[in-house]
C-alpha cells in the first residue's frame, strides 16, 4: 500500500480578482521507502502542494481532491487529529533553514520542540534525543546550546534535517532543502538526506527546480507545470529522455560541462509561466512549446501513458510521434559532471 | 614546631570544586544545571557590559535606585508620628535651616518627610499601574495580532476607542466612581495606559507571525497556545520591556496629577497629594517655594530616571540600536 496518495488535488487562492488555481488536479503516490522529486519552475505550485500535503495554506485557499497519508485524508482531518499526524506522521525540512529557526531559541530546544509537543516525554528525555539527532546528522551533540545565528548556513540545514527525523516520521517533505547553499555544502546535505533516509526507511518527497538534484537521489519524478503533472516516471529516465516539451526544455537549461555546444548556446525556454488567472486554451504550455500544433489549441491533455511506468501530458505522446531526443549523459555522470 | 602548620586538616577535595568560566560549555565534568547557571551570568555580563556604555541609563539607574533605596528604607528614616497634621513638630511655613532641610508645610511638618513617605505609594502606583496596563496591552496585542480576523478587527477597534479617549477624563471618572484607594488609582490608570502597548505589541506580532519559524511550528503541530507563548512572546518581549520602563514614568506622572485632583487616597502622602495641600495652603501666592519644590521636582527625577532607564534598555536590547552609538 502507498503511504502517500494524493487524488485529484486541487488548491485554488481566493483573492481579490477572483478564484486563482495554484494547483489544478495533481495525483502523485509514494510508496513506503520509496523517493518522489516534484520539479518545475518557480509558480508552477510545488511548494503549493508541499504544504497543502499536510494542509498548512493560509485560510484563503480552498482544497479540493484527496490526501490519503497511510490510508487518512488530511483534508478531511479532525483539527486535533491534524496536530498529531503533522510533524509525526509526515514532517518538513523547509527552505531557508536561516529563517525557519527562531532566532531567540537555543537549536537543542527547537529540536527538543516536536518531540515534547508530541510525545509525552521528560524534558531531559527530549534534550537527550535531541542531542542524538544532531549527533545523526553530523553535529556534535554540545552544539544544542547554540543559537541560530551561531551556525553556518549548512549546520542550520542539518539543524532542519535533525527536526525532520525528531518525531519519526514514515514521510519526510523536502522544499527545497539545498537552495542557498554553495554547491559542496548541497551535496553533503543531499548525501546526509539520502543516508538518513534509506537508513530509517523513511519516505520521501523532495521538491526542486534543479532537475539533475532530483535526478540524483530521487526514484521517480514528476514535472509540475502551470498546477499539474505533465510528466512523471522513473528518475533516470524523465532525465535522461524527457518525454514532454517542458521536460525537455527544463532539461536541456543545463549547461554541460565539458560539452562545448551547451556553452556557446545555452538553451533556456523563452516566455514566462502563464498567469494562472488567465491559462491558455487547450493546451497550457503551448504559447511556449516549440512543437506546438494546431491541435494543441482545442486539446487539454492529460497524463497519457509514454512508456513503461511513464506517463506525459502531451499530445504527440498519444499519437506517438514523439521520439525520445538524442540521448542525454545517464544522469548519475551528468549530476558528477555538473557538481 | 609544626603545631601551627595546618597538616591536621585533610587536602580539599577536588571534585566539589567549580569547574571555573575557563572550562567554557565543553567541560566533560560540568552537569547541564551548571553550565546553564554559567551561560546565564555569562549573559548577564554581556547584557551589563552593553548597559553600561550607555551614560545616560547609568544615570536614570543610580537614580532609580536611590529613589527605591529611600522609598524602602522610609519606615526608618521618618518616624510616622511627625507626619501627622495636629502633632506636628515644627512651626508653620518655616523655610529649609539644619533641622528642617527643606522646610516645613503650613502644619509645621517636615516637607522632606513628606517626600521621603510619599515616594512610597508614586513609586508603588508606578510599578503596579505599569504592571496591569502592560499585562493587558500585551494580552490583547497578541491575541489580535495572532488571530487576526474577527476575533482581531473587534479587540483593535476596542483599542482605538481607549485610544481617542481622554486617558484623563477616563481616570478621573474611574476614580470617582469606585472607592478611594490607592488601588482605585492603581486600576484606573492601569486601564486607560494599556491601548498603546496593545498597539505595539500587535504591530510586532504581525511582523513575527509572517517569519517561516512560525510556520514551522504549525508543521509540527503546535497550537494556538504554543506559537503564542513559544514563539511569538519571547520575540515581542524586549518591545514589552522598554514600553515598560516608560510607562513607569507616565504612571507616576498620572497618580501625581490624580492625586493634585484631590481623586487619590486623602490619608496618603504622596507626591502630588503633597502638591496639592501646597496649592490648598496657597504656598504659590505666599511664596513658600520649599513647600512646592521638591514634590515636583521629585516627580520629575523619577519619570526622568525611568527614561533613561527605557532608552537604554531598548538600546541594549535592540541590536539595530546598539550598532549605531
Amino acid at each position: 500500500m502507498n503511504y502517500l496518495e494524493v487524488n485529484d488535488l486541487t488548491v485554488t487562492y481566493r483573492t481579490q480578482g477572483g478564484p486563482l488555481p495554484a494547483v489544478r488536479g495533481v495525483d502523485l503516490t509514494v510508496e513506503p521507502g520509496s523517493k518522489l522529486g516534484i520539479a518545475g519552475e518557480s509558480g508552477c505550485g510545488k511548494s503549493t502542494v508541499a504544504l497543502a500535503l499536510l494542509r498548512l495554506l493560509p485560510k484563503s485557499a480552498v482544497l479540493g481532491g484527496r490526501v490519503l497519508l497511510d490510508g487518512e485524508d488530511v483534508l478531511t482531518m479532525k483539527w486535533g487529529r491534524l496536530r498529531a499526524v503533522r510533524w509525526a506522521g509526515a514532517s518538513i525540512v523547509f527552505q531557508g533553514a536561516m529563517h525557519a529557526l527562531n532566532a531567540v531559541h537555543r537549536i537543542g530546544d527547537q529540536i527538543a520542540e516536536p518531540i515534547l509537543l508530541h510525545g509525552g516525554v521528560t524534558r531531559a528525555e527530549a534534550a537527550r534525543r535531541a542531542g542524538e539527532l544532531l549527533e545523526q546528522v553530523g553535529l556534535p551533540a554540545a552544539r544544542a546550546a547554540a543559537y541560530p545565528h551561531e551556525l553556518s548556513g549548512g549546520q542550520r540545514q542539518r539543524v532542519m534535517i535533525a527536526m525532520a527525523l525528531a518525531c519519526e516520521p514514515r514521510l519526510i517533505v523536502a522544499d527545497e532543502p539545498t537552495t542557498a547553499l554553495d554547491v559542496m555544502i548541497q551535496a553533503q546535505i543531499l548525501r546526509l538526506i539520502d543516508r538518513l533516509i534509506g537508513d530509517h526507511g523513511i519516505s520521501m518527497v523532495m521538491i526542486s527546480h534543479d532537475l539533475s538534484v532530483l535526478a540524483d537521489t530521487c526514484d521517480r519524478l514528476a514535472v509540475m507545470y502551470a498546477g499539474r503533472v505533465v510528466e512523471e516516471g522513473p528518475a533516470a529516465e524523465v532525465f535522461a529522455a524527457p518525454r514532454h516539451p517542458y521536460g525537455q526544455a527544463l532539461g536541456a537549461a543545463f549547461p554541460r560541462i565539458g560539452d562545448p555546444a551547451s556553452r556557446r548556446n545555452p538553451r533556456g525556454l523563452p516566455g514566462d509561466p502563464p498567469d494562472p488567472a488567465a491559462l491558455p486554451s487547450g493546451c497550457s504550455f503551448r504559447p511556449r512549446c516549440g512543437v506546438a500544433e494546431e491541435r494543441c489549441a482545442h486539446v487539454d491533455p492529460t497524463l497519457w501513458p509514454a512508456g513503461p511506468g511513464r506517463r506525459a501530458a502531451c499530445v504527440r505522446v498519444l499519437d506517438g510521434t514523439v521520439e525520445a531526443p538524442a540521448a542525454r549523459t545517464a544522469p548519475e555522470t551528468a549530476v558528477e559532471e555538473t557538481r | 614546631m609544626s603545631t601551627t602548620e595546618p597538616a591536621a586538616t585533610p587536602e580539599p577535595r577536588p571534585a566539589p570544586r567549580s569547574p571555573g568560566p575557563v572550562d567554557g560549555p565543553e567541560g566533560a565534568t560540568a552537569s547541564p544545571r551548571r553550565l546553564a547557571r554559567q551561560r546565564r551570568r555569562r549573559a548577564l555580563a554581556r547584557f551589563w557590559r552593553d548597559y553600561r556604555a550607555n551614560r545616560a541609563g547609568l544615570f536614570g539607574l543610580a537614580g532609580l535606585a536611590l529613589f527605591v533605596l529611600v522609598a524602602l528604607a522610609a519606615p526608618w528614616l521618618v518616624q510616622p508620628a511627625d507626619l501627622s497634621v495636629t502633632r506636628a513638630p515644627g512651626l508653620p511655613y518655616q523655610p529649609p535651616s539644619l533641622d528642617y532641610p527643606l522646610g516645613t508645610d503650613n502644619f509645621g511638618r517636615s516637607v522632606l518627610d513628606l517626600v521621603i513617605w510619599g515616594s512610597r505609594v508614586s513609586l508603588l502606583v508606578g510599578f503596579l499601574a505599569t504592571l496591569v496596563s502592560v499585562t493587558l496591552g500585551a494580552l490583547i496585542g497578541i491575541i489580535a495580532g495572532h488571530f487576526g480576523g474577527a476575533t482581531g478587527t473587534v479587540l483593535m477597534r476596542v483599542t482605538d476607542w481607549f485610544l481617542v479617549l481622554p486617558t484623563l477624563v477616563l481616570a478621573i471618572a474611574l476614580a470617582t466612581v469606585l472607592s478611594r484607594s490607592v488601588f482605585t488609582i492603581i486600576l484606573a490608570i492601569g486601564v486607560t495606559a494599556w491601548p498603546t502597548t496593545a498597539r505595539l505589541v500587535r504591530a510586532q506580532t504581525l511582523a513575527v507571525e509572517a517569519r517561516p519559524y512560525i510556520e514551522r511550528a504549525r508543521a509540527l503541530g503546535g497550537g494556538h497556545l504554543h506559537i503564542m507563548m513559544r514563539h511569538v512572546l519571547p520575540n515581542v518581549m524586549p518591545l514589552v520591556l522598554a514600553q515598560t520602563t516608560l510607562l513607569v514614568a507616565s504612571s507616576i506622572i498620572m497618580e501625581s496629577t490624580l492625586a493634585f485632583l484631590g481623586l487619590g487616597d486623602p490619608t496618603t502622602v504622596s507626591w502630588g497629594g503633597v502638591l496639592q495641600d501646597a496649592r490648598n495652603a496657597g504656598a504659590v501666592s505666599s511664596g513658600v517655594w520649599w513647600y512646592l519644590l521638591p514634590p515636583g521636582l521629585a516627580i520629575a527625577l523619577v519619570a526622568l530616571s525611568f527614561t533613561l532607564c527605557g532608552r537604554a534598555l531598548e538600546g541594549v536590547l535592540n541590536p539595530r540600536l546598539r550598532d549605531r552609538s
